[in-house]
């Protein structure tokens, strides 16, 4: 493990690739080029599909079509009752939520693995770590047990509150990974001046591990967008379905007769992903690179 | 910016009382309790008691319904002896993990070192191969897989462009169905990918160039220096993506439009296990299933972790 790369490491070898000639070069962007966009051709024949005319999608199959149309997706709006932009807003809410959520417990444990001494430190965080390897499901049917219980069963706590509770133990993993190269002479200076570890917290670390907080904070936003199992088993009222479940319900209702508002609707729910893809690339990255997050 | 502002704590000056060091370290201690209130309440009421929780479930029936009954181990007596839904659904499932891992695996390991040439727009690139993995989980695309796996999909018609005819209906042919979940696996390499481009680039470059004056090949190359050297990367991807592939669930799901047909073929595990709590309310028998699943992955990272002293090369270890 010690030989991943860490953070902000640099680009030593730059390989052999100077001395190539430039048609090699230009050969190889050509490859890059071509094969990228055949594994992205289907994403972009159901972009283009989306505004083809239902029946035009398999008659006409490639990207051209004679006729244009957004029918597709004034009838996939409504088409399984309610209006599909309720179930982006909820997951919208949703993921907010828990990216909050994760921010503020996963802080708080990291910075105490971290920096602060206490009994039973090693032990829990050996924990900690054995919890990132464990399987959701030995925990999934008593948990749902546990929330219908409590009467939490189509609500979204169920989705939110363990998120404050810093269940994604990775997240805490990959900040205690970063506030470690945080050097502790600060943490020193700070004492000095008189700060405990709650203003040493607040003022000296949480500032600087902001590289680490985008990470959790895209991270979290994707995995609970694109999240499919625990909506479909806390979110029975279609009125709190998020996204991927109302998608899902268009196989139900429908028997996929009609491809076209389908696609339009998965374009919908894809349309967060891309903005956060565009805009935390880096961080998408580095996040991946540094701790191996999908 | 940031790091001004911890400065500006660090350099007023301010006269601190003379703290006793045990009392200080006390009330470190208090505090560090303090900061992990949420983790701990969490741990707890979310982790440990949960499993616990269904390790003495597995040992019960119980539907949700009156109160659990103590069976012992008939449940998993039931699931070994006369439950060949459970062994097709192992049987799928490892099918899935030992043929779409490797194949994503090499598939990463391939764009990665195509990638890292020095190429100008080389971080595009990157972004651009990611952003299948970044999608390759969501209902979105797995609908989108029933259509491009279809009778009339996407490959068919390509297919037919070349020359093929009578093609099957891929995701509903029992022989196919699995293929084309292994390939919404391989088609998701990015996020390993990443993470052997980062490896690639801290092989140093005069390994190459030493080899290159010694007359060895592209594929000596490979074999002699790119694979010793990227060997614990390629450990960290095996563990993290067969930890997860174990656990496949949405595609699955979502492609057989919840039943893991047609005819079981993608019956993956958690599938099964979700069928047996959710639909058929077996709590005690899913219980059963988990802890079997919890077992087999932890059995897999060990074997993994076992056998890579004899395959995975870690700089500066000493023989």
């Amino acid at each position: 493990m010690t030989t991943l790369p860490r953070w902000g490491a640099s680009t030593n070898a730059r390989t052999q690739a100077g001395n190539h000639h430039r048609g090699r070069r230009l050969l190889t962007h050509a490859v890059i080029i071509v094969a990228g966009i055949a594994m992205i051709y289907p994403l972009i024949w159901m972009i283009a599909s989306s505004f083809k005319p239902d029946k035009l999608i398999f008659t006409e199959p490639g990207l051209w079509s004679s006729t244009w149309t957004l029918q597709n997706y004034v009838d996939g709006w409504n088409q399984i009752g309610l209006p599909f932009g309720l179930f982006l807003f909820n997951s919208l809410i949703i993921s907010v939520a828990c990216v909050v959520g994760n921010l503020f417990s996963c802080t708080l444990a990291a910075y105490a693995f971290s920096r602060l001494r206490f009994r039973g430190s090693g032990a829990m965080f050996a924990f900690m770590l054995v919890t990132i390897m464990l399987p959701f499901q030995v925990i999934l049917v008593p948990q749902y047990i546990l929330f219908q219980t409590i009467g939490w069963t189509n609500t979204f706590l169920p989705l939110i509150v363990p998120k404050f509770l810093g269940v994604d133990s990775f997240f805490i993993f990959l900040m205690v990974q970063f506030i470690r190269g945080i050097p502790r002479e600060l943490d020193e200076a700070a004492t000095v001046d008189g700060c405990g570890p709650i203003q040493i917290f607040w003022r000296v670390v949480l500032p600087l591990m902001r590289p680490a907080l985008a990470v959790t904070a895209v991270f979290t936003f994707i995995w609970t967008w694109n999240d499919f199992l625990t909506p479909l088993l806390y979110l029975t009222d279609q009125a709190k379905f998020t996204a991927p479940v109302g998608l899902n319900a268009f196989i139900d209702s429908t028997g996929v007769t009609s491809y076209g508002p389908m696609f339009a609707m998965a374009i919908l729910s894809l349309i967060p992903l891309f903005i956060v893809f565009l805009l935390a690339q880096r961080q998408l990255v580095q996040g991946i690179a540094t701790t191996g997050l999908k | 910016m940031t790091i001004r502002k911890a400065e500006g704590v660090v350099a007023r000056p301010r006269a601190t009382a003379a703290v006793k060091p045990r009392a200080r370290r006390r009330k470190g201690q208090r505090s560090a309790y303090l900061f992990l209130i949420p983790w701990m309440a969490g741990a707890l009421l979310v982790t440990i008691g949960p499993m616990l929780a269904s390790l003495v479930l597995s040992f019960t029936n119980y539907n949700l319904l009156g109160s659990p009954q103590f069976v012992g181990a008939q449940n998993y007596k039931q699931m070994f002896t006369s439950d060949p839904r459970f062994w097709h659904a192992s049987g799928v499932t490892l099918e899935y993990v030992v043929i779409g891992v490797p194949l994503q695996l090499a598939l990463a390991l391939a764009v990665a070192m195509l990638l890292n040439r020095g190429l100008r727009g080389m971080s595009f690139y990157r972004s651009f191969y990611y952003l299948p993995s970044l999608l390759g989980s969501s209902v979105a695309v797995a609908l989108l897989w029933r259509q491009i796996f279809g009778a009339d999909g996407l490959v068919n018609q390509a297919l037919a462009l070349v020359g093929f005819h009578h093609l099957p209906n891929w995701v509903a042919d029992p022989t196919w169905s699995l293929g084309t979940l292994v390939a919404l696996h391989v088609w998701a390499f990015g996020s390993p990918m990443v993470i052997f481009l980062a490896g690639l680039r801290q092989v140093p470059a005069q390994l190459y160039e030493a080899a290159a004056v010694d007359g060895a090949g592209a594929w000596r190359r490979f074999s002699s220096i790119t694979i010793p050297m990227l060997s614990p990367v390629v450990f960290f991807n095996l563990i993290l993506q067969m930890i997860s592939a174990f656990q496949t669930f949405t595609q699955a799901y979502v492609v057989s439009g919840g039943t893991g047909g047609p005819v079981d073929s993608t019956l993956f595990f958690s599938l099964y296990l979700y069928q047996r709590a959710f639909t058929d309310f077996d709590m005690g028998y899913a219980s059963a299933m988990a802890w079997v699943l919890l077992v087999v992955i932890g059995l897999f990272t060990w074997l993994a972790f076992a056998t890579s002293g004899r395959w995975v090369f870690y700089e500066g270890e000493k023989e």
